[in-house]
């Protein structure tokens, strides 16, 4: 099975995190670049598919050069290769612009399965997953908890606010899964030290049949119009409990529009 | 330019390879998530209740023996070893030695002084987490003299019969193999004891005031009988131990670096976060000299460590440098847990924060592996020319 995990770097989301102030986008020199955590999932999703099924797996990623962190790390936990789709152009892209150029480049690898985590925690917009699988042309089974592979038939988990969903679909196709599908492993030494003899595929837009005007800060249908820091955390008010503590508490309930 | 980063005041790592740091991250990953929130309780309880399960995790990451080659060692060069120490002890120093016994002194000593046959027997289960090893040096009355040992080896035809005791060794009661030196007509020499040899055995030392989250031995020897193969082929004299203790006081100079790390870090937060007279008291100029004093023992430590490490890689380090290493940043580590614990007051004295259990273990730490003396010493005869103590 050729399985392709998506990875993403993403600012580390324990340091301060800035958007650039001249045209909006994610300021990348302003804190530590770390792998998106729920793509931690999704490589040891893959890992173990690999494990049980056999095939490979292939890590992408698409992002500035520095992005070959990520990859490393990736690789490290045993993937077997990896393609780094980085190119100026990309600049921007938002989420539709993302998909598009991810989708063009796994049409170009080819793959059997598509993981990737449920959301980043920079941009969380949610859709990538969805919106790949719409332009390959794949089912998408999404926010996956559990994921069974029997020859080409696959069987998801999906986490719902009143539990879970099963749903199948035939291979290829594309999951997203959360965080509670399994305990990513830690990389070992020897995986470190194998990893930087692991094969990285470098692609350009060009390379990946991308078309320059439908992707970065100019393809982007939303747009950054305006961005502000949050306001500081007001001082909290202290309401006394006179014997009628329980009728401040559903006022304040109710001036909040809670209840 | 940047303000630069509290916890790497120097960038000290910034000049670690790719390859290092992602080392380093893995390590200091796993120590915060699986050993940081149990430490204070094993220190608390005077043990590390599952010593297996622990050594199968570290075992998992490729941490025995990691700076070795072959037999399922990760074959890392010695700075990515010194990490590994380093964000151990930034948890505790029993985790360190835990990581130290059964690396840098009974793999290296089987390692480097073992016939193919005791190589392929024991050094892949070691390095796996799957045997746990120890090494029987010191002795109720020979410390910091080994050669004063009276463990003594004698020949029963092929066989070999020992007895002695010995003292301080980390995992001794839970390990499944101890490399023991014992002297022998022909000078000293190194056994190999399984666990299950008849006339060997191992108490637990309790009422430890340090390295409490740590297991600690003394083996007995009681005309124990081994077969002739048990023998170390090739360490012979006081030369072989004296060998792995060097690789494993190594370890300690970047262990001292990282507890000492764990204390100033701590102080640092408390500082901030400790409001007296209606303001944190890191904004008094008594504990911000205490912190400038912190900082600079910190990055002291950690650029001697670096500096030991890339000379180890080399091939350039001598073992005077390493005496060096161990003297200066145990003794800076020292320092700047005394000065934390202070800074913390009363809370300083609690688990609930690592300085006084850093600062208790580096009482241990400060003499086992050479004492502050021995290595002055050491220094001193490079100097010198002039061996003090002999």
């Amino acid at each position: 099975m050729n399985i392709v995990v998506c990875v993403k770097q993403v600012p580390d989301t324990a340091t301060e995190r800035k958007l650039r102030s001249d045209d909006k986008t994610l300021d990348r020199d302003a804190a530590d670049g770390v792998v998106n955590e729920l793509d931690e999932y999704a490589v040891e999703e893959a890992l173990r598919l690999k494990e049980a099924h056999g095939g490979e797996v292939t890590v992408l990623t698409m992002g500035p050069g520095r992005a070959t962190e990520t990859i490393r790390k990736a690789l490290a936990m045993g993937a077997d290769k990896a393609v780094h789709l980085s190119d100026d152009a990309l600049h921007g892209s938002d989420a539709l612009a993302t998909s598009y150029a991810m989708a063009q480049t796994l049409k170009k690898i080819g793959f059997d399965l598509v993981i990737l985590g449920s959301e980043s925690t920079d941009a969380r917009t949610g859709v990538l997953a969805a919106m790949l699988a719409e332009r390959l042309g794949t089912p998408q089974l999404t926010l996956a908890n559990k994921v069974d592979v029997d020859g080409t038939a696959i069987a998801i988990q999906r986490v719902t606010d009143y539990g879970f969903d099963k749903v199948e679909a035939t291979l290829p196709a594309v999951v997203s899964v959360v965080e509670k599908i399994n305990d990513p492993r830690y990389p070992s030494f020897k995986g470190i030290m194998a990893a930087k003899k692991k094969k990285v595929e470098t692609l350009g837009i060009a390379d990946a049949e991308i078309a320059a005007e439908l992707v970065g800060l100019a393809g982007a249908w939303s747009e950054v119009a305006e961005f502000a820091a949050a306001p500081p955390r007001a001082a909290g008010t202290i309401v006394k409990d006179e014997g009628d503590g329980g009728t401040k508490t559903a006022d304040f309930l109710a001036s909040k529009k809670f209840i | 330019m940047n303000t630069p980063d509290a916890h790497d005041f120097l960038a000290v790592d910034h000049d670690l390879t790719d390859e290092e740091r992602a080392i380093r991250d893995t390590v200091r990953d796993y120590a915060t998530a699986e050993l940081l929130p149990h430490v204070a309780d094993w220190f608390d309880a005077g043990t590390i209740p599952d010593p297996r399960g622990v050594a199968k995790g570290l075992g998992a990451l490729g941490v025995f023996g990691m700076h070795l080659s072959g037999y399922g060692c990760a074959g890392t060069n010695a700075v990515s070893y010194g990490l590994a120490c380093r964000e151990l002890e930034a948890v505790d120093s029993g985790l360190r030695s835990f990581v130290s016994v059964q690396g840098s002194l009974a793999m290296t000593a089987i390692h480097r002084y073992g016939s193919e046959e005791q190589r392929q027997e024991w050094l892949p289960r070691m390095a796996s987490g799957d045997a746990l090893g120890c090494f029987g040096l010191t002795e109720p009355d020979s410390g910091s003299d080994p050669g004063s040992m009276r463990t003594r080896a004698r020949r029963d035809g092929s066989d070999w019969i020992l007895n002695g005791t010995k003292m301080w060794i980390t995992n001794g009661s839970v390990a499944d193999v101890a490399v023991v030196w014992a002297a022998t007509d022909d000078g000293i020499r190194g056994f190999i004891v399984p666990r299950d040899t008849p006339g060997f055995s191992a108490n637990v030392i309790h009422k430890k005031l340090s390295l409490r989250a740590s297991i600690t031995s003394e083996l007995v020897l009681q005309d124990a009988r081994l077969p002739g193969d048990a023998l170390l082929p090739g360490a012979e004299g006081l030369r072989g131990p004296l060998s792995c203790l060097s690789e494993a006081r190594y370890g300690i100079v970047w262990g001292a670096a990282g507890a000492a790390r764990s204390c100033f870090t701590s102080a640092l937060d408390y500082a901030e976060s400790r409001t007296q007279f209606g303001r944190p008291i890191a904004g008094f100029q008594l504990t911000q000299r205490k912190l400038a004093d912190m900082l600079i023992d910190v990055n002291h430590a950690t650029m001697t460590a670096l500096r030991i490490g890339r000379l180890k890689d080399e091939g350039r380090a001598h073992h005077s440098h390493i005496s060096f290493g161990k003297l200066a940043n145990v003794r800076a580590a020292q320092r700047v847990a005394a000065v934390a614990r202070g800074v913390h007051g009363a809370n300083g004295i609690t688990l609930e924060y690592p300085v006084m259990r850093h600062m208790l273990n580096l009482e241990s730490v400060a003499t086992y592996e050479g004492t502050e003396e021995v290595h002055a010493l050491t220094l001193g005869q490079v100097l010198t020319g002039t061996p003090a103590f002999r």
